[in-house]
């Protein structure tokens, strides 16, 4: 056991949930059961696009067990959720746009009956033809999946430009262009959808569920349902994993419709892994069109794109994924002239939403190639092609936009050329085997925080003096894994000093904790941190104020706030938070406090069409290097080493900022590598993980994280979030090594054996696994 | 029908179907909801117990199956209170994220330790493959069982 200490700022301190977790006792969602429970379930509709004739539910009805079977008749309110564009129905009433659409919803005495009663349902669909792509929805003749949406399956075009594009590039030396494509990924967090709830004696709704964003959830189940807010109390645990895909409502409105039906019980849904990869959200394919142009001497001159992003059904967050990626299409480079248009569409494949990297992710592969292909061409080191051009505080980004914030992307491009593994690299490469190659890859990536304009990235922090003198603090924000309560613990213990056994977390939950907005955006620990600094600086000097009186000091600057204690310094006399936590009121021992993320002040005059999430004022950076061996005959890349470089302020935790790191790569390197939901024609084809594949422990190499502090004045004691950057480095870098190992250029992935012998030009080479 | 086994060290008997899953006995009959459950068709090993000492897929597993053997679940590694040695090297190398694959990673990794004391890093990611972990990339699982081989050298383990 580890002795007491207190928490503090900059240590590598065991994370609060860690004990609970080896030990089996934290209770994640999926761990509630209770007395007299019941089970609910989906009836999906397993057709992409179509008319909805009949559901016939009887057959499920009269089955011994059955509680309760429920259409889209059945939904109170406006059956309608969506974070943004309310367009998702909670169960599909007229119509069905993916085949993973509720529509029906099943209340049983247990998992079996559930799962009889859910194979009992027919739904009769007129099949409408399907939107089962890009070039689909952008067909003005094929069906709109939203007849009601002005613009038809064009969810949102936008356009950000910065300079004269069109003009620049008849100025540049050398002009590329390549189309890149990435296909849909899935979050894969281990613990799948699943709450539980019930309907109070007093009306009221509580539910225990993996989520996000707790008090989002709120009103989403208030909106569908028409249910007011007040009467709905959410909880949200430690998640099992969440990465994006438990941002926006998952079982949250189907298990408050059931709870409304069967009131009094105890009702739980968990999603099986089927479920999850079918109806769960995803990462958005994307097809993106890259044309490039610069001097002889590498300096970046003009950018034009073209980016598609697939949003599936229904919009989720769709324009501010695709927005997030334009804002990021340029890299993290100066380019004075750019032209960046992008198409959100809406087609009849899984929902897309956020993801980890959101947006970033497949523009970073785009334009980290494009700088390789420049490097290339111009013969120029590609390290020295990034360094030239790596954005510094004062340039404008490809946005058009001033960076006035920590900028470290140049730092982390400079820690790699100092690092063994990239001076040591060609010894390397010409060490390789027989029927081996072996090369090595850059990328340079960054990664905004916080929503953006348009929408308050908030947090209210509250922390507490018990009665029993313990600090409790109050966060609303999930910690899905990220470590974000272990942060909190820390500031809590910099600022009020007292040991970690004297501090406790209450995780969100409506109606104890205060709204703090989503765990997402890399902004938690940045925004709560923020306000939970604010609100123990009040509670500190509010006890040092009321020690001050009991102790007959003059001054205030001679008492300090120790463990369990205050302590006049100049006579040593000493009362305990206990005595103090006595003379207070209930309401005196709590101290809240608000932190809105600041903006860009000066807003581009572009990217109009983007409501929200457009510009953002913070940036995380990194430097990617990658060294890979690729086998000449099959085809099959293995990552050997990975070196990482990464900025993101100060750090808080050194441990949590590496498991940051390293998480977030072998993420990217799942994406590189095998990550790929196959689709036909709106389906699903590899929904279980025996054939839709994440890395394993023999597939992530020895991942070397060398963090590049900078400061980051607007943080909490200098931090930026650094939870989403990493993943945007590992496809780009890994394929700019294979190209470099192969002599080949990827430009779509996965990065498959198949499809590494079909860039060698060895078509007809038989099949060699990786993708199916 | 009646089942009797041992369970974390205790005798254990129950009274069930005999079709049931392990994992639904462990977590709903039972109440050890530290056996997880990521996917149902043992493809991801969070549900992953010890019988007799060897890894096994609870979900995967009927609890007639059950009927004279060891079982020891996550809730069984600690004595007393007392962290098992991995669990303390897993809390103090960060080798956890969201938590949920812990409970698996662990036994996986204490049934590695006692058929090999010592094992290279090959050997662990070897004997930790059948456990997914989205969040960690494996690296400090990884060396939370190279910690802990150190610290268990020679001694007996569960």
């Amino acid at each position: 056991m580890l002795k007491p200490y207190i928490p503090g700022i900059g240590n590598t301190i065991p994370r609060a949930d860690a004990q609970a977790k080896v030990t089996g006792a934290e209770k994640y969602a999926a761990d509630y059961y209770g007395d007299d429970l019941l089970w609910a379930g989906v009836k999906r509709a397993g057709i992409p696009h179509g008319l909805i004739r009949e559901v016939r539910t009887e057959k499920a009805k009269k089955l011994p067990g059955v509680i309760s079977v429920l259409t889209g008749k059945d939904v109170p309110g406006t059956n309608r959720q969506g974070i943004v564009h309310k367009d998702q129905p909670v169960l599909a009433d007229s119509k069905v746009r993916h085949s993973g659409d509720a529509v029906a919803l099943v209340v049983a005495k247990d998992k079996e009956t559930l799962r009889k009663a859910v194979s009992l349902i027919e739904i009769d669909i007129e099949p409408l033809p399907g939107i089962f792509g890009i070039d689909d929805a952008l067909n003005p003749d094929l069906p709109a999946v939203h007849e009601e949406h002005a613009t038809g399956n064009i969810l949102l075009k936008a356009t950000v430009a910065s300079g004269d594009a069109t003009a620049a590039f008849s100025e540049c030396d050398v002009v590329l262009e390549e189309t890149f494509t990435v296909p849909v990924q899935a979050h894969a967090f281990l613990e799948t959808e699943n709450g539980i709830a019930w309907q109070e004696p007093d009306e009221n709704i509580v539910m225990i569920v993996s989520t996000q964003a707790p008090f989002r959830d709120r009103f989403e189940i208030s909106h569908a349902l028409g249910i007011p807010m007040n009467r709905i109390r959410i909880i949200g645990p430690y998640l099992g994993g969440g990465f994006g895909g438990k941002d926006g409502a998952t079982v949250q409105c189907l298990l408050a419709l059931a709870a409304m039906h069967v009131p009094g019980r105890r009702i739980k849904m968990w999603w099986s892994r089927e479920e999850n990869i079918i109806a769960g959200y995803k990462r958005h394919a994307a097809r993106m069109h890259y044309r490039l142009g610069a001097a002889a001497d590498g300096t970046l001159k003009a950018l034009q794109c073209r980016l598609y992003y697939d949003t599936g059904a229904y919009a989720h967050l769709g324009a501010e994924v695709m927005a997030l990626g334009m804002e990021h299409a340029g890299g993290p480079y100066r380019i004075p002239h750019t032209l960046i248009e992008g198409w959100c569409l809406y087609t009849n494949n899984p929902i897309a939403g956020a993801m980890r990297g959101f947006g970033v992710v497949q523009v970073s592969f785009a334009f980290e190639r494009m700088m390789n292909m420049l490097a290339d061409r111009l013969q120029i080191d590609p390290l020295e092609l990034r360094i030239k051009n790596a954005l510094r505080r004062g340039d404008k980004n490809c946005a058009g936009v001033v960076i006035t914030q920590s900028t470290g992307i140049a730092a982390c491009l400079k820690e790699i050329e100092q690092h063994p593994l990239w001076r040591e690299r060609s010894v390397w490469k010409s060490a390789a085997g027989p029927f081996k190659k072996r090369g090595v890859g850059l990328a340079a990536v960054f990664n905004a925080m916080g929503y953006g304009r348009g929408l308050p990235d908030s947090a209210i922090a509250k922390v507490e003096l018990t009665e029993d003198s313990r600090i409790r603090v109050y966060n609303g924000v999930s910690d899905m894994g990220q470590g974000n309560a272990t942060a909190f613990f820390q500031i809590a213990g910099q600022i009020l000093c007292q040991e970690n056994t004297a501090i406790e977390l209450i995780g969100p939950d409506t109606a104890r904790t205060l709204p703090s907005g989503s765990a997402s955006a890399s902004r938690t620990t940045y925004t709560y941190g923020n306000a939970l600094i604010k609100a123990c600086e009040q509670l500190r000097q509010k006890l040092i104020g009321m020690a001050s009186l009991m102790l007959l000091a003059d001054t205030t600057q001679d008492l300090e706030l120790l463990p369990g204690r205050v302590c006049h310094l100049t006579s040593g006399k000493e009362v305990s938070l206990k005595q103090l936590a006595s003379m207070m009121s209930e309401q005196d021992r709590i101290c809240t406090s608000q932190f809105i993320m600041p903006v860009v002040r000066g807003v581009p005059d572009t990217g109009k069409e983007f409501s929200i999430g457009f510009p953002h004022l913070l940036f995380s950076h990194a430097a990617h290097l990658a060294y890979v061996e690729v086998d000449e005959l099959t085809g099959t890349i293995e990552v050997k080493q990975y070196l990482a470089a990464t900025e993101a302020g100060r750090i808080i935790n050194p441990q949590s900022f590496e498991q940051q790191v390293q998480g977030a790569i072998a993420q990217g390197i799942g994406y590189a590598l095998s990550e790929q939901v196959i689709l036909k024609e709106g389906n699903i084809l590899n929904p279980n993980f025996a054939t839709y594949i994440i890395p394993t422990a023999c597939d992530i190499p020895e991942i070397t994280s060398q963090p590049v502090e900078d400061y980051e004045p607007s943080g909490p004691y200098g931090m930026k979030g650094v939870g989403e950057v990493g993943t945007n480095g590992p496809l780009p870098a890994i394929a700019n090594a294979v190209s470099d190992a192969c002599g080949i250029n990827p430009a779509q992935s996965p990065l498959t054996a198949a499809y590494v012998l079909e860039c060698s030009g060895q078509k007809d080479a038989p099949f060699t696994g990786g993708n199916i | 029908m009646k089942i009797s086994f041992t369970l974390n060290g205790k005798k254990t008997e129950i009274d069930v179907a005999p079709d049931r899953r392990v994992v639904d006995v462990l977590r709903e009959d039972l109440g050890l909801t530290g056996t997880k459950e990521g996917c149902g068709a043992g493809e991801c090993g969070a549900c992953t117990i010890l019988t007799d000492g060897e890894t096994r897929l609870s979900c995967l597993m009927l609890a007639a199956q059950l009927e004279g053997l060891n079982i020891i679940t996550v809730e069984g590694l600690a004595v007393d209170g007392r962290l098992h040695p991995l669990q303390q090297a897993f809390v103090e190398r960060g080798a956890v994220q969201c938590g949920f694959c812990t409970p698996g990673m662990l036994l996986a990794g204490v049934a590695l330790l006692k058929k090999n004391p010592d094992p290279s890093h090959e050997e662990i990611r070897e004997g930790l493959s059948g456990n997914l972990c989205r969040c960690t990339g494996y690296q400090k699982i990884i060396d939370a069982v190279q910690a802990a081989a150190g610290n268990l050298y020679g001694k007996e383990t569960p």
